[in-house]
């Protein structure tokens, strides 16, 4: 009983001291709860469908951020992770007849090694030839889902796989908290001593490799990592949708991945995640005007670039939030001083 | 035999046009540091606007590849000016507008002229016929004005002061600017000029395709894995590695069963091993890692 208490009152002075003093932090804590209790207000099948793709593309999202925008290594072929995921979380249930719980890992580890082998000679290019190699390997594994229509369905891809859960609310709740879940895993690696090798090898490669470090390793790491999470956005896409179709391996896939996690901003994680919650719902909201609306979709994304090319949450965090030139730490803008050294923050 | 002309044709057509674009792709990379994924979707808008006048209008195919240039070059300026320049510093904001315009031309495209494939008239009729095979005109001419246009270039980039210009800026920048060469300007004329020649490769390799607001696509893929195959910024790699990559398709195409499908897996298949035996493609420089 005590140590309840202990926890409780923990609980109350780290939300009190650390949370509720950052506008940024409190936006994160209202984000979990308004997504964990959506399904109480409103169980309306249209918007769970549409908040739960929303949660699988900020998966992906955020994968791409961990990899491209941490490490630096520009990946414009995104969305081979995501077609190996979701077409080996497919063919695994389809032709093995395993559950969903076990497909959608598999599929994951199928995109690790996907990882690994385009890995491993893109450890040899950097910038611009990176992401214009990485482009290739999606149309290289399109060409042979198409070439093998018997296994993989062609174009009109595998369908009739099992479903994520049987109930709406079940789906929407596993996608949901698989997705806080996850980001906040990938979060907590970025803000680990690897996440800032990553930041180091982004930055200035050589110079880590003068301190001993094998970038070689890390960078491998990256891809796999980034695979990972990708190959499970994946294959829940795949058990949402109930189809892997040549779709997730197209090139507009690869590029509305690196739109969203640039539109928010990227080395944040919680820029992707933000932005797909943004721009995904607003391509459904925009679908009123059907033709208009990828139009529409383009010219917002080019003006707010204009206005903020860090991104859409570096350019707010900028604006509510100032860091203390004295010990670093962030204190909202609307205070003269420092909440913890009491420096003047102009 | 038939079949060895067909393929020697084909895969001349296509690697003249994936060196047009790779070598307009590669100018403006170079003098710039842009990656213009917008680049193929001027080639796109430059035959759409010639299938309106030649179609729509009523006049003659000529026109119709005059008034394409000028006014994709135009707007490759306009879009320069207003969306690109701006925001130069940031490499990914780049990046993703160029991203973003190609989409947004491609959907301007598709509801001025609808999503169904369209064709435009060969400029000149007839074919003739060798060994068996019936090699339209318009391929021959195709041909002839990929190569023509390829010699224009290379005397504009070797022989004149503002390729001079151009080629100073690629190597260096800073000490272009401190020569006195107008970075910003060239970085203008140079836009002018790729975005130009993705008009003109529009403009000629039209008669031989089908028009449809995707067509962008494949030609994207296809001048990025040249340019990398190459070397980015090299001309003469660009060049070269067009037409390898030309007839690699062209012989899947016609020799592979399911080749159609698996053109461009084979094709980007062979820069990737390239790459893996000399990471700075065929006739690029590595150069000592900048910091």
């Amino acid at each position: 009983m005590d140590l309840i208490l202990f926890y409780l009152r923990k609980l109350f002075t780290v939300l009190k001291n650390e949370v509720f003093v950052l506008p940024s932090r409190v936006a994160v804590v209202l984000f979990f709860l308004l997504l964990l209790l959506f399904p109480l207000f409103t169980q309306d099948p249209y918007l769970l469908r549409i908040l739960t793709l929303t949660s699988i593309f900020a998966i992906l999202a955020a994968s791409w951020d961990l990899l491209s925008g941490f490490t630096g290594q520009m990946n414009f072929g995104h969305a081979l992770f995501f077609g190996v995921g979701a077409y080996g979380a497919a063919l695994l249930n389809k032709y093995v007849g395993i559950p969903p719980w076990g497909t959608i890992p598999l599929g994951a580890l199928g995109a690790v090694l996907a990882g690994l082998v385009i890995g491993i000679p893109c450890l040899r290019l950097r910038g611009t030839y990176l992401a214009l190699t990485t482009l290739a390997f999606p149309v290289i594994l399109m060409g042979i889902v198409f070439a093998l229509p018997g296994l993989t369905g062609g174009e009109l891809g595998i369908s009739g796989i099992a479903r994520l859960a049987q109930s709406r609310v079940a789906n929407y709740y596993i996608t949901v908290v698989l997705m806080l879940g996850l980001c906040t895993i990938m979060w907590k690696i970025t803000d680990s001593n690897t996440g800032i090798i990553f930041h180091a090898i982004r930055e200035d490669e050589l110079a880590v490799r003068a301190a001993g470090i094998n970038t070689t390793r890390y960078k491998l790491l990256a891809f796999c990592l980034s695979g990972f999470f990708a190959g499970i956005s994946g294959g829940l896409y795949a058990h949402f949708m109930r189809i892997a179709g040549p779709s997730t391996l197209e090139v507009s896939m690869s590029f509305q991945v690196v739109i969203w996690a640039i539109f928010g901003g990227v080395a944040t994680i919680y820029g992707p995640v933000g932005a797909v919650f943004i721009l995904f719902p607003l391509m459904e909201l925009l679908r009123f005007w059907q033709d208009y609306r990828i139009l529409m979709f383009a010219c917002i994304v080019l003006l707010i670039l204009l206005y903020m090319p860090d991104g859409l949450f570096r350019w707010l965090l900028d604006k509510i939030e100032k860091e203390c030139p004295r010990c670093k730490i962030r204190s909202v803008a609307t205070r003269k001083t420092c909440r913890v050294c009491t420096a003047s923050l102009d | 035999m038939s079949l060895i002309i067909d393929i020697i044709i084909s895969g001349l057509i296509s690697g003249s046009v994936f060196a047009l674009l790779a070598i307009g792709f590669s100018l403006i990379f170079g003098v710039a540091r842009i990656v213009n994924i917008a680049h193929t979707a001027f080639y796109m808008i430059a035959a759409y606007c010639i299938y309106f006048v030649t179609h729509k209008m009523g006049f003659h195919p000529i026109w119709g590849m005059v008034a394409a240039i000028a006014l994709v070059t135009l707007m490759g300026l306009i879009s320069y000016k207003l969306f690109i320049k701006p925001i130069r510093e940031h490499e990914g904001a780049v990046l993703i507008a160029t991203i973003a315009m190609a989409m947004a031309f491609q959907e301007v495209m598709s509801l001025i002229f609808g999503g169904s494939y369209l064709s435009v008239p060969s400029l000149i009729k007839g074919y003739f016929v060798i060994l068996g095979v019936k090699v339209f005109y318009q391929q021959l001419l195709t041909l002839c004005a990929a190569l023509i246009i390829l010699t224009v270039l290379w005397v504009l980039l070797m022989r004149t002061k503002l390729g001079l210009a151009i080629r100073s800026t690629a190597q260096d920048r800073e000490v272009a600017n401190l020569m006195g060469i107008n970075e910003s300007r060239v970085a203008m004329m140079t836009m002018g000029l790729s975005v130009g020649l993705a008009a003109l490769t529009g403009a000629v390799v039209v008669p031989l395709t089908v028009l449809e607001p995707h067509m962008w696509m494949h030609p994207l893929i296809m001048m990025m894995a040249v340019v990398v195959l190459g070397g980015l910024g090299s001309l003469k790699g660009s060049f070269m590695g067009a037409y390898i990559l030309g007839f690699a398709e062209a012989l899947v195409v016609f020799l592979a069963p399911m080749g159609a499908f698996l053109k461009g897996s084979v094709a980007l298949s062979i820069m990737i091993l390239v790459l893996l035996i000399r990471p700075e493609g065929l006739f690029g420089v590595s150069f000592e890692e900048e910091r």
